[in-house]
């Protein structure tokens, strides 16, 4: 059998990719397949454990809401938080850019959970906040941890960098010609903003809300640090059954849920909303 | 004389230590096309960027019509930027490129078509442009979206930031004497900017030319052609002559360390003469002409109808151009004389 050039150097990144990415995904959807509680995988085929999932008398759907729910949360909010800082890295800090940059990228360098059980000892009675301010106030700090909107703000804390630099590339790839010429042609900053730079930026920032989106769907840490609990994530659930309760086929098929859930919701978006309309190429 | 559209009293701009545009004094007549020419870092950009309002200026007003704009922002005035990239918005077809002004102004939108069609009939697109992508439009439709745009915003004035310099030469010419025409339908006010004196000789009422940030010379294009002010305006014009003299005791002039006289009508004690290449002539005696000098013939070039040659003369090179029916007919190797009348030169002094 003959194999152009390009299949042929194909070949070690299609190894990799087989191995790597389809296998497990084979693996955990067989195992999805498999007896509960067993790990009889590849020798029997129920729907069991997806019976069990959508048993009106099971409560998983709330760890499902949850997970999504915060993930949809943190977009906004970053999307908020992220688009003015993007805008001065892409257009006002000039050579200050790149160390702005890097001192949002820093903390990546961290381990996530070193980082998240630091605002643990932040934000717990008697850490930083608390007794900095029973010092020097004589009041304690506010009882913020193990809350749902403790695990928002861990997400979003976490997720930053990974809105703000699809953002800032989204923002400079709109000419600076362009929103000189809307301003000379009578445009206010509010027009220049929804007629020229917000669908010019489009395709970054539609990218920093997937990616992000996706990334807050399937975070575990900071509902268990942050949240201590409080709330359970659908990650969290499928955590629990492949550890605790040793119940890898439930797991299984609640990542292949989750799974078909969060990439029938991205599909949906990129097929809604036609990058190359946006872009004006067609 | 009635009152300047637009009056710039000392303009000035400095980035840091360097004058962009070193205080420029300036009167712009209701209905001119004015054309600023100068070389690239002349400080032509910055000045139409303050005229726009896109740069402020550091020193001097800008007056509208008897009042100081300096500080009116791009969007309060009106006055309308054909940019250099043309500026056009990619995600937008033809038409809403060109409705862009109005519907930021609130126009409804079977107005706003309607005036889209005028605009795009007045700039020569056809009517079927409308729906079609900016992006998918040619170097010279493009232009002509960025012109029917500029319009529709109704601008007192127009500026034009070297708007032709990306099209090629056929093209350019076409759109030059298009945009002239429309210049003198619509009766506004033009200021163009560019690097190409052609262009501005083709299309303007006056000439500014700028050099280092400064107005040179300002002019008819008759006037900057025929009497340029110095060296600098003499020489942007295209190619001529220059030979540095000096006054002799008996009144008479000498250059180019030869031994001949020059005749000159001036007082100074040095100056250059200027002579444009097409007004020297090949001659057989040294008083066939007012002004002779001898020199050697080393090369020669076609323009098409006319031939270019080059006279060493000592260290200096001399250009004569002739027409084909005069071509040099004599020996090329042997010394040639070449020589000019003196109403055909002009005196600059240094």
């Amino acid at each position: 059998m003959r194999l152009g050039p390009g299949p042929r150097h194909a070949i070690p990144v299609g190894i990799l990719l087989l191995l790597g990415f389809a296998a497990p995904l084979v693996a955990v959807t067989a195992y999805s397949l498999a007896t509960p509680r067993s790990f009889d995988v590849f020798r029997s085929l129920t729907l069991a454990n997806y019976r069990t999932i959508l048993d009106p008398a099971n409560t998983v759907w709330l760890s499902f809401a949850w997970s999504l729910l915060l993930a949809a949360a943190t977009v906004v909010l970053l999307a908020a938080i992220a688009y003015p800082i993007a805008y001065g890295l892409a257009r006002l800090f000039g050579r200050w850019a790149g160390l702005v940059g890097l001192l949002f990228v820093f903390p990546l360098f961290i381990s996530e959970n070193v980082r998240l059980y630091g605002w643990v000892l932040f934000f717990i009675k008697g850490g930083v906040l608390d007794g900095t301010l029973r010092t020097l106030l004589g009041i304690g700090g506010p009882d913020v941890l193990f809350t749902p909107g403790m695990i928002l703000f861990g997400m979003v804390y976490v997720y930053l960098p990974f809105m703000l630099f699809p953002l800032t590339l989204g923002l400079a790839m709109v000419p600076r010609d362009l929103i000189d010429a809307a301003r000379d042609m009578g445009a206010s900053r509010l027009q220049i903003w929804r007629e020229v730079e917000l669908p010019l930026a489009m395709p970054g920032i539609l990218i920093g809300f997937l990616l992000t989106f996706v990334l807050g769907a399937g975070a575990v840490a900071e509902a268990k640090v942050l949240g201590g609990q409080s709330v359970i994530v659908i990650t969290h659930d499928i955590e629990i059954a492949f550890t605790y309760a040793q119940n890898w086929p439930l797991g299984s098929a609640l990542a292949v849920l989750l799974t078909l859930l969060i990439g029938t919701l991205v599909l949906l978006v990129l097929w809604r909303l036609d990058l190359d309309r946006i872009l004006g190429r067609r | 004389m009635a009152e300047p559209i637009l009056r710039l009293a000392g303009v000035g701009k400095t980035f840091g230590q360097l004058r962009a545009v070193d205080r420029l004094v300036l009167d712009v007549e209701e209905g001119e096309f004015l054309t600023i020419v100068g070389p690239s870092g002349s400080g032509k950009t910055t000045l139409l960027r303050m005229l726009a309002g896109l740069e402020t200026p550091s020193e001097g007003d800008i007056v509208l019509r008897g009042r100081r704009i300096n500080d009116l922002p791009p969007e309060k005035r009106p006055t309308c930027l054909v940019f250099q990239s043309l500026a056009l918005f990619p995600h937008r077809t033809v038409g809403q490129n060109i409705e862009f002004p109005l519907k930021v102004r609130g126009v409804a939108a079977a107005e706003r078509r309607r005036r889209a069609h005028e605009l795009m009939a007045m700039v020569r697109l056809p009517a079927d442009y409308y729906g079609k992508n900016v992006q998918k439009c040619s170097g010279g439709e493009r232009q002509r979206v960025a012109l029917a745009r500029a319009f529709a915003y109704d601008p007192e004035i127009l500026f034009f930031d070297e708007p032709l310099s990306a099209i090629d030469y056929k093209l350019r010419k076409t759109l030059e004497k298009e945009l002239k025409d429309i210049h003198k339908e619509t009766g506004k006010t033009f200021i163009y900017i560019t690097h190409s004196l052609e262009e501005a000789m083709v299309m303007s009422d006056r000439i500014g030319v700028m050099h280092q940030g400064r107005l040179v010379q300002v002019g008819t294009p008759e006037d900057i052609y025929q009497r340029p002010r110095n060296l600098f305006v003499a020489a942007f014009m295209g190619e001529v002559n220059q030979i540095p003299v000096r006054r002799n005791g008996n009144g008479t002039w000498e250059g180019l360390d030869l031994a001949g006289h020059f005749r000159a009508d001036a007082t100074a004690e040095r100056g250059h003469l200027v002579i444009r290449p097409e007004l020297m002539r090949f001659v057989s005696a040294r008083d066939a002409a007012d002004n002779v000098v001898e020199g050697l013939l080393y090369n020669e070039y076609s323009l098409g109808s006319r031939l270019q040659y080059q006279i060493r003369v000592g260290e200096k090179v001399l250009v004569v151009e002739r027409s084909r029916g005069d071509a040099f007919a004599g020996d090329p190797s042997a010394p040639v004389l070449v020589g000019w009348d003196v109403r055909d030169q002009l005196f600059l002094e240094d």
